[in-house]
């Protein structure tokens, strides 16, 4: 499509867009100029800001107990969101009005709030009113907050993921004599799950930023913070801050290319129904107020 | 029972949520806008500018973004946005690092509002002589806009969430008056059933609001 807002350029429009083509690089090199000189006169670009991350011990001592952390983290909130997502993904889908209404009010509420307001409460919590050490309350706070969070958004994905499927299918296994719980395990949930994957592997991008808020805001040594402790000790905080971002681009891009491969082998597939919750409908089942729709994508 | 409120500026601290989510939506509406038009335009620099922004921003986490503008950006640059104070320059700060971030997110919601547009629509705007810009800004961007009120919705909801993630660096809004609170305080559920109704009525009917305003102006075809 966007190749068609534009036509084939002639030799006018080659000239022009060359033209801009230089205006715009000379605009990026005088920013970045600005930005280097910068950076240099205060004394940010100098070797020994760089040079810890030649050393071993940054890594060994910094970097990956932060990294394992941030992914300890991380993997936990999704294993025990997903199975309670899915609880509730098809609780909402009940024939019960009580039950798809308790299930729909915990999952509009959770998805209303902030995580990080759901980590401090779930902190406060763990200090007030249980025995969990002081040492390991901020990794729990950290999982039930993203927990909460995730398994309400997962809740939508799989709803959606469910109501994507083409409505011959329970049909066929209400007609051959299923009951309800049958027509979910054996027909449903097995074929949904493919359409969803692509969505939960993207939920995961999401899963794995958050983990940063405990580092910033409830003392959890993940990989954001353990590197704030040494870029203070080092004085590098330029350095440092860019080393993290790009670890966590790394991690974050190869499971957002991931997810949209997924997304694009699953709409290619004959042997699927050929319904897929997209990686796009995932962030927009994160947000209330919407119920999701039967493919589960908000544009259109 | 709810004496414990007295002595906090609830009111105050929800507001100045409100306001960071206010200007850093207009600021990335703004960015994210021009984002878009360059990943669409004829220009392969700055698609590829376009591109790497978003595939980069939208991977780092919020919060390394908003603390690396205050430590980073202010403490070791000096950069003040024209602040003088200590709040405002950290209030400047989280509405630069939030535009920043959300701009990534809107320019894929119109992005994918682009696409929806009939190929005719640009077909034909083509034949009558328009240019790219002509195309983009009288053809196509009115339509997209029109069809993504709803992904754009949902990119408000998220700022508006996300905006908790000020606090980080001191900035007084809701969440950095809770944590405050429980530490000040001994009724943590009910100053937790608190911030949560506010988030609550924030969210919820910005999202009805706004799903319904969808419906409203959505383009029939």
């Amino acid at each position: 499509m966007s190749s068609l807002l534009y036509d084939a350029q002639g030799p006018r429009a080659k000239r022009r867009n060359l033209l801009y083509s230089a205006l715009f690089l000379a605009v990026a090199a005088l920013v970045l100029w600005w930005v280097i000189g910068s950076l240099a006169e205060k004394d940010q670009l100098d070797w020994e800001k760089w040079q810890p991350f030649t050393d071993g011990r940054t890594w060994t001592t910094y970097i990956w107990p932060g990294l394992e952390n941030t992914l300890l983290a991380a993997a936990l909130a999704m294993v025990i969101a997903l199975p309670l997502g899915a609880i509730l993904g098809i609780a909402r889908l009940s024939d019960h009005k009580l039950v798809r209404g308790v299930a729909g009010t915990i999952v509009e509420f959770f998805r209303a709030i902030p995580v990080l307001i759901l980590m401090l409460f779930a902190n406060a919590v763990y200090a007030g009113f249980s025995g969990i050490s002081s040492d390991n309350r901020p990794l729990y706070a950290v999982v039930t907050g993203l927990v909460l969070y995730n398994a309400s958004v997962l809740a939508e994905i799989v709803r959606a993921g469910i109501l994507s499927l083409p409505k011959g299918q329970s049909e066929a296994a209400m007609a051959i004599g299923l009951r309800k719980g049958q027509t979910m395990r054996s027909v449903l949930l097995p074929q949904s799950v493919t359409a969803m994957l692509p969505a939960i592997v993207s939920q995961l991008v999401v899963i794995v930023k958050d983990t940063a808020l405990g580092g910033a805001l409830l003392t959890f040594p993940e990989l954001m913070s353990t590197i704030s402790t040494m870029s203070g000790f080092n004085g590098n905080i330029f350095a440092s801050f860019i080393v993290v971002a790009l670890i966590f681009i790394a991690i974050n891009y190869a499971l957002t290319t991931f997810a949209g491969r997924l997304e694009a082998r699953l709409r290619r597939g004959k042997k699927s129904t050929g319904a897929v919750v997209g990686a796009d409908a995932a962030a927009a089942l994160s947000t209330p107020g919407e119920s999701a729709g039967p493919d589960g994508s908000g544009g259109g | 029972m709810f004496d414990f409120l007295e002595g906090y500026d609830l009111l105050g601290a929800f507001w100045v949520t409100v306001q960071l989510t206010v200007l850093s939506a207009l600021g990335s509406l703004i960015w994210g806008t021009v984002l878009a038009g360059m990943r669409v335009g004829p220009i392969p620099l700055m698609r590829g500018f376009g591109s790497a922004y978003v595939n980069f921003v939208r991977n780092i986490p919020l919060t390394i973004i908003i603390v690396f503008t205050s430590l980073g950006l202010n403490q070791t640059m000096g950069v003040t946005l024209g602040a003088e104070e200590f709040d405002s320059i950290n209030f400047r700060l989280a509405v630069l690092g939030l535009v920043a971030y959300t701009s990534a997110f809107v320019c894929e919601a119109l992005r994918s509002g682009i696409n929806t547009v009939p190929v005719g629509q640009a077909e034909a705007a083509r034949a009558l002589g328009l240019r790219f810009t002509q195309v983009l800004t009288l053809i196509i961007l009115p339509q997209a806009f029109r069809a993504v009120v709803a992904p754009l919705a949902n990119v408000l909801i998220a700022l508006t969430k996300n905006t908790t993630v000020a606090a980080a660096i001191g900035v007084a809004e809701a969440a950095f008056l809770m944590k405050g609170m429980i530490e000040n305080e001994a009724n943590t559920l009910l100053i937790g059933a608190v911030f949560a109704f506010g988030f609550v009525c924030l969210t919820l009917p910005t999202g009805l609001l706004l799903g319904w305003v969808s419906k409203k102006v959505a383009v029939k075809r």
